[in-house]
This record gives structure tokens, C-alpha cells and sequence, in this order.
């Protein structure tokens, strides 16, 4: 059974400009942001039968919404995030508390270097690819490499648009990998087709990829995506996946869709 | 050429993820160049591994540039140490751990900062100014009380040559000691390099200057008109010798012999061995060579042209030599303080047909100096790259032979 934790979008808005998609003059509307994250959350519930830890929403913090950036969780260590902008380090220590409170082993990376959680670093059991470069820091990887035991493989970030590595690589649970190639370099390209065989790599066109279509949840055979994306829809039952599309626009506002609203717990 | 540099550290898995090539390519991309040192591969898939890269550039500015440029990949500048010293107990006396240099470029870290150490040397202490602000190699004997000499290994470099841009023989920066080799190419590559240092000299360039260091087979072999027309033409611009090859010289003027045979027929003359022993004699009843030269009694040869070229001539003697000529020092370490003075501004040293002269100048020459020792015995050649002379690209064939070869392609007519 999987566990996710969320964070319900009470104080969600733009408040702050820290990545392309965000304007201050584009609005949330707030009513609709929260039916959005209800529907998410209905589906990882009724549809899917995802357990969700739900952790309780400050005043003042918009972001705390997007919970893949809280850290990441290996077994019963949580690596809190360290983040790049001052707008959301504030997160840092609510997060921090909530691990700890859940009885995580909290572990924080060298002073000095930021790493933006499970924004930036996903893959598989035996590995994990590491998305530095806009956020994150690459020096982070061997540390945490070391202290897992598992193989990081950096990827350059070239596209401001895709700040985090799973607005554009979203590994799934088969082995295929959903990517948009055009947000890595020609050295991140290469890597990725020496690691992973040709017939699963699954390429997202550029259209859907800003709709960030990437930025999906994959449990077991059922892939949880923005709504708008039906060539990626498409690609994922032709290989088995059930897909489920939400629609999380409100969200994409602020540079954030269904996998930036959850954390894998286990 | 003057590079600025600085060695970065590399970690985790940057092997497979093309991190290393990445910042490698940077690197050549931008215009500088680097050494990879150290690489430590994973031996598993979970290991990460490390590299130490030595970047190079043409200038402070450009190093900067690559540097800011691959820090975001994970290069990070290696956390040094300053270098330590001690210092010097007694006259003469270096401190138990006192470094030992190499004869390649050297650098020590002084309050963070990088230095050249100076006159860099083989198997010689370094000592830095009061002000840590300047640093020279020094020989054991020469430290005085009170000197501060560095001690350890930390804070200090060792930078590997740089591959010459130009593509003739000394771009191998290898010794190649074989008989078995065509010489002509090498000949021809040794020549051009002496035109241009000539041409560089004349116009007062530094590093321009020749060094020549030989023995006496040199006028045995036939190579003694060569030479003398190679110093008359300004191609040789320092004379490191002993005893013999001036006195066989200087007795070819003289008596027209070599140790006592006819230099021109071959054949031994009448108490012809006393040849060299009268021509000492001759030359010490006369006070000097120069005086000797300028009286007009030598009037052709080698030492001549040096004398009339002012070309500096370094004569050290040894244990077996007769007289010695005037000029000879008999104080070996005297000697070699004499030979060490003329190092700074040689562009190529030739060292024909002498082990002794040929590896004691060896040691002295930094790496940098581009060297060439010719030798009818191949062990000669040998024995300088296994005492570390490893720029020394080696020739085997006769002296007379190589001289007349260098003389008849820089232009001497025949």
C-alpha cells in the first residue's frame, strides 16, 4: 500500500515570482484550486487506494502545497530539503517537524548546498537520477549516494521551464521512463539511452510537456496526470497503464501539477 | 610559456552520467587545456568515483572563467595547504625533512598563494625569501644558517610538462636511446631549432641561448672544425668542457695532432703523446687561453672561437686530468656553481660525447630545457634518463659525425 503525503491548499497562491510559470498578476482562484486538490486526492484515495498523510497548512507559506520538496524519504530516513530561494527555505523547518513528529530519522544536507527533495531526485530501487543545475546542487548527490548506497546519476536542468527533474523525467513502475529529452543536454540525452532500452523510453511532445505532463504519479499501473495530455495518455496504455487525468491548472500557475503536490512515504 | 592553473576534485558517480566528459569537454571548449590525475573508478555500480583534474590557462582571467563554469557540475577547487618550512641548522646543513625538487616546474603555497619557485633544479633543497614572497632552489651546500628552507610534502607542485607546440623530435619529451634509428630527421630538427635560437638571440631574446657541453672525442672524431665553424657562426652561445678538449684542441693548433696523431693522416708521430703535455705547458707559460688566443700562438679551433666570440667557457676539472690549462677549476663544487651560474637563459643544451660533462649538466638543466645527448655509446644517453634527464632525447653515433651533419645542414660549407 502506498503512503503520500500532502498538504491541503488552504493558504496555496502566488505570492512570489521564483520560476518562469509564476506571475504575480496571474490569480488563483482559490475556490477552484481546492476543488482541483480534493479531485487529486479523491482519485489517490477511492480510485487507487493510496493512503495520504495529510500535514497541516501555515499562513504565509503558498508553496507548502507542493510536498515533493520536503525532502525525500528512504526507508525510515527523511533527507530534509534545503531550499534555493529564501521565499521557501521558511518551509524547511515546518517540514522538519513533521518528519521528525512521525518518528523519521531527519538527516540535512552540508550547509551551503541546496537540494529540493524529491523535486529533484527520483528513479527506481537501484537507481536514481539527480536533477541539479536550477535548484538543487550536484554536490548533494554523492553524499547522499554514499550515505543510501545507491547509484545518483546527475542530469544537467538546461530549460528554466523545468526547474525540478520531475517537471520532466518521471520514472515508472515497469521500468519505462516518461521524459521530455529536450529539457536535458546532449550529455543527459546520452545517459538516458545507455541506461534505459530504447523500446521504453516514452517521449513526451513539447505541448503536453508544458503541461507538464511529466509531472505524474505513478502507482503500481496507474499513472495519475494533468488533465490536456492524451498523446502521453496514449503512450502510457499502449505499454498497460491505467491513466487517470485531473485537471490541476490553477496549480500549474505556480509551476506545480500532480506529482509537486505529493511525497512518496514508502 | 607562463600557465596558470588550478587542480579541482570531481566526486560521485561521474562516469556514467558523462559529468566528467562534460566538464572535460568545458574545459577544451573555452581554450584551456588540463591533466587528469588520480582518476578513482567505482567498483561497483553504488561506489562513486573521483578525478582530479589540472586545468590550465593562458591567463588568470580565462582560468577563472572555466572555473566558474564548471563548479555547478560538481568541480570543486582542491582544498590546499600552505607549504611548510624550517629552517636551516648550520651552514650547509638542511633540516631532516627538508624537500627534495625534481627538475620539473615548481610551485609552493605561501599564505594561500601559489609561487614559482626559481632556477628550479633536480635533487636540490628550496628556500623562500623573509617575506615569503619569492622562493629559488638552492644545493645543499650553499643553504646558511638561519635560511628557510621548506620541509614535507604539503603545499607544493609538481607540474608535468606540457607537450611543446611544435611538432619536431623534442615534442616526444621521451628518450630515445637506439642506434637502430635514422638520425637525419633529428639532425634536421636539432638545426632548425638552433637557426631559430640564433636568430632569437641576436635580437636579445631570453632562453635563447645554446649550451654545448662535450669531451675530447669531439677532436678525435673529426668534429673540431665543425664546431669551431658553428661558434664562429654564433650557433653555440655556452661551452661547458674539462681539461682534455681544450688541451686536444688547442694541441691540434699547435702540433696539428690529437693526442699525438696526425689529425689529417691518422698516423702516430714521433713522441706525439707529449703533444698535450707541451701544449699545457705552453698555455700555462702564457698565463691564460684568452691571452694565449689574443697573442695570436692559438689561432684556430674551438677555444679560439670562443675566446673571439665571447663565448663563456666552463672548463671542470677531474681526478685524471694533466696540468690542468689555466682557467680549469679543480674544486668540483666550484665547478659546478660555475656551470649553474650560465643555466638561466639556455633554449637547448647538446651534450656530445662525454658521460661525465654530459650528466653533470644534465642534473642542471631543468626539465623544460629541450636536450639532446649524443653519445657513440649508447649506455651514456641511458644512464641521463635513468638520473632523471627524461626530456634528453638520446642520439647514438659519433660526435664528429653529428657536428659535421649539424654544421653542413645549418649552411657550412664542405
Amino acid at each position: 500500500m502506498s503512503r503520500l503525503l500532502v498538504c491541503p491548499p488552504d493558504f496555496f497562491g502566488i505570492e512570489y515570482e521564483i520560476n518562469p510559470w509564476m506571475r504575480l498578476s496571474n490569480r488563483v482562484d482559490h475556490e477552484r484550486a481546492v476543488s482541483q486538490w480534493h479531485t487529486l486526492m479523491r482519485i489517490f484515495e477511492q480510485e487507487l487506494g493510496v493512503v495520504l498523510e495529510r500535514m497541516p497548512p501555515i499562513p504565509g507559506l503558498p508553496d507548502l502545497v507542493f510536498t515533493a520538496n520536503a525532502g525525500v524519504v528512504i526507508g525510515q530516513t527523511a533527507v530534509v530539503s534545503r531550499f534555493r530561494y529564501p521565499e521557501r527555505q521558511r518551509e524547511e523547518t515546518h517540514f522538519e517537524q513533521w518528519f521528525c513528529a512521525q518518528g523519521y530519522e531527519v538527516m540535512t544536507v552540508d550547509a551551503g548546498l541546496h537540494f529540493e527533495g524529491a523535486g529533484d531526485l527520483l528513479g527506481w530501487a537501484d537507481t536514481w537520477f539527480g536533477g541539479y543545475r536550477q535548484r538543487s546542487d550536484i554536490g548533494v548527490y554523492p553524499i547522499l549516494g554514499e550515505r543510501f548506497h545507491r547509484e545518483i546519476i546527475p542530469l544537467e536542468l538546461i530549460d528554466r521551464r523545468f526547474y525540478h527533474l520531475d517537471t520532466c523525467l518521471c520514472p515508472l513502475s515497469g521500468g519505462e521512463l516518461l521524459y521530455f529529452p529536450a529539457a536535458f543536454d546532449h550529455y543527459g540525452r546520452e545517459v538516458l539511452a545507455a541506461r534505459i532500452p530504447t523500446e521504453r523510453h516514452l517521449v513526451v511532445p513539447e505541448d503536453e510537456a508544458l503541461k507538464f505532463a511529466c509531472n505524474a504519479v505513478c502507482v503500481e499501473k496507474h499513472v495519475v496526470l494533468p488533465a490536456g495530455c492524451p498523446t502521453t495518455e496514449g503512450l502510457l496504455q499502449e505499454r498497460g497503464y491505467d491513466t487517470h487525468a485531473v485537471q490541476l491548472d490553477e496549480f500549474m500557475k505556480s509551476g506545480g501539477s500532480a506529482k509537486c503536490l505529493t511525497l512518496a512515504l514508502d | 610559456m607562463s600557465t596558470y592553473h588550478e587542480t579541482v576534485v570531481l566526486q560521485g558517480h561521474i562516469i556514467d552520467s558523462l559529468i566528467l566528459a562534460k566538464v572535460l569537454d568545458r574545459i577544451v571548449m573555452m581554450g584551456g587545456t588540463f591533466d587528469l590525475q588520480d582518476v578513482n573508478i567505482g567498483k561497483t555500480r553504488e561506489q562513486s568515483s573521483s578525478a582530479r583534474i589540472v586545468i590550465r590557462a593562458a591567463s588568470k582571467a580565462l582560468l577563472d572563467e572555466i572555473l566558474n563554469a564548471i563548479q555547478p557540475h560538481g568541480a570543486s577547487i582542491e582544498r590546499g595547504t600552505d607549504c611548510r618550512t624550517e629552517l636551516v641548522p648550520d651552514d650547509g646543513i638542511l633540516p631532516d625533512t627538508f624537500y627534495a625538487t625534481t627538475h620539473l616546474p615548481t610551485q609552493i603555497r605561501i599564505a594561500g598563494r601559489w609561487l614559482d619557485v626559481d632556477r628550479i633544479e633536480m635533487d636540490l633543497a628550496i628556500v623562500v625569501n623573509e617575506e615569503g614572497s619569492a622562493a629559488h632552489a638552492i644545493p645543499m651546500g650553499d643553504v646558511r644558517r638561519g635560511d628557510r628552507v621548506i620541509v614535507g610534502r604539503e603545499g607544493i607542485r609538481v607540474i608535468p610538462l606540457q607537450r611543446p607546440q611544435e611538432r619536431d623530435v623534442f615534442g616526444f619529451m621521451e628518450s630515445q636511446v637506439s642506434a637502430e634509428r635514422p638520425h637525419g630527421h633529428i639532425i634536421a630538427d636539432i638545426a632548425t631549432r638552433m637557426r631559430q635560437l640564433r636568430e632569437r638571440h641576436r635580437q636579445g631574446q631570453t632562453d635563447a641561448k645554446v649550451l654545448l657541453a662535450g669531451g675530447p672525442a669531439i677532436i678525435h672524431a673529426g668534429g673540431r672544425d665543425a664546431l669551431t665553424w658553428l661558434i664562429e657562426q654564433g650557433f653555440i652561445h655556452i661551452l661547458f668542457c674539462g681539461n682534455a678538449l681544450a688541451a686536444h684542441d688547442m694541441e691540434a693548433d699547435l702540433y696539428g695532432t690529437s693526442l699525438g696523431y696526425k689529425l689529417t693522416g691518422g698516423q702516430p708521430l714521433p713522441h706525439g703523446h707529449e703533444h698535450h703535455l707541451r701544449t699545457i705547458n705552453r698555455i700555462r707559460t702564457i698565463g691564460s687561453i684568452e691571452a694565449a688566443v689574443h697573442s695570436g700562438i692559438v689561432k684556430q679551433g674551438i677555444m679560439a672561437a670562443c675566446v673571439r666570440q665571447t663565448v663563456p667557457v666552463v672548463m671542470a676539472g677531474t681526478i685524471r686530468d694533466d696540468g690542468p690549462l689555466p682557467g680549469v677549476i679543480t674544486d668540483s663544487v666550484h665547478a659546478q656553481q660555475a656551470m649553474r651560474a650560465l643555466i638561466p637563459g639556455v633554449g637547448l643544451a647538446l651534450l656530445v660525447a662525454s658521460t661525465l660533462h654530459s650528466i653533470a649538466t644534465g642534473n642542471l638543466l631543468p626539465a623544460t630545457i629541450p636536450t639532446v645527448c649524443v653519445d657513440i655509446n649508447p649506455s651514456v644517453p641511458t644512464k641521463l634518463a635513468d638520473r632523471g634527464s627524461f626530456q634528453a632525447v638520446g642520439l647514438v653515433m659519433d660526435a664528429g659525425s653529428f657536428l659535421t651533419e649539424v654544421g653542413r645542414t645549418l649552411g657550412r660549407p664542405v
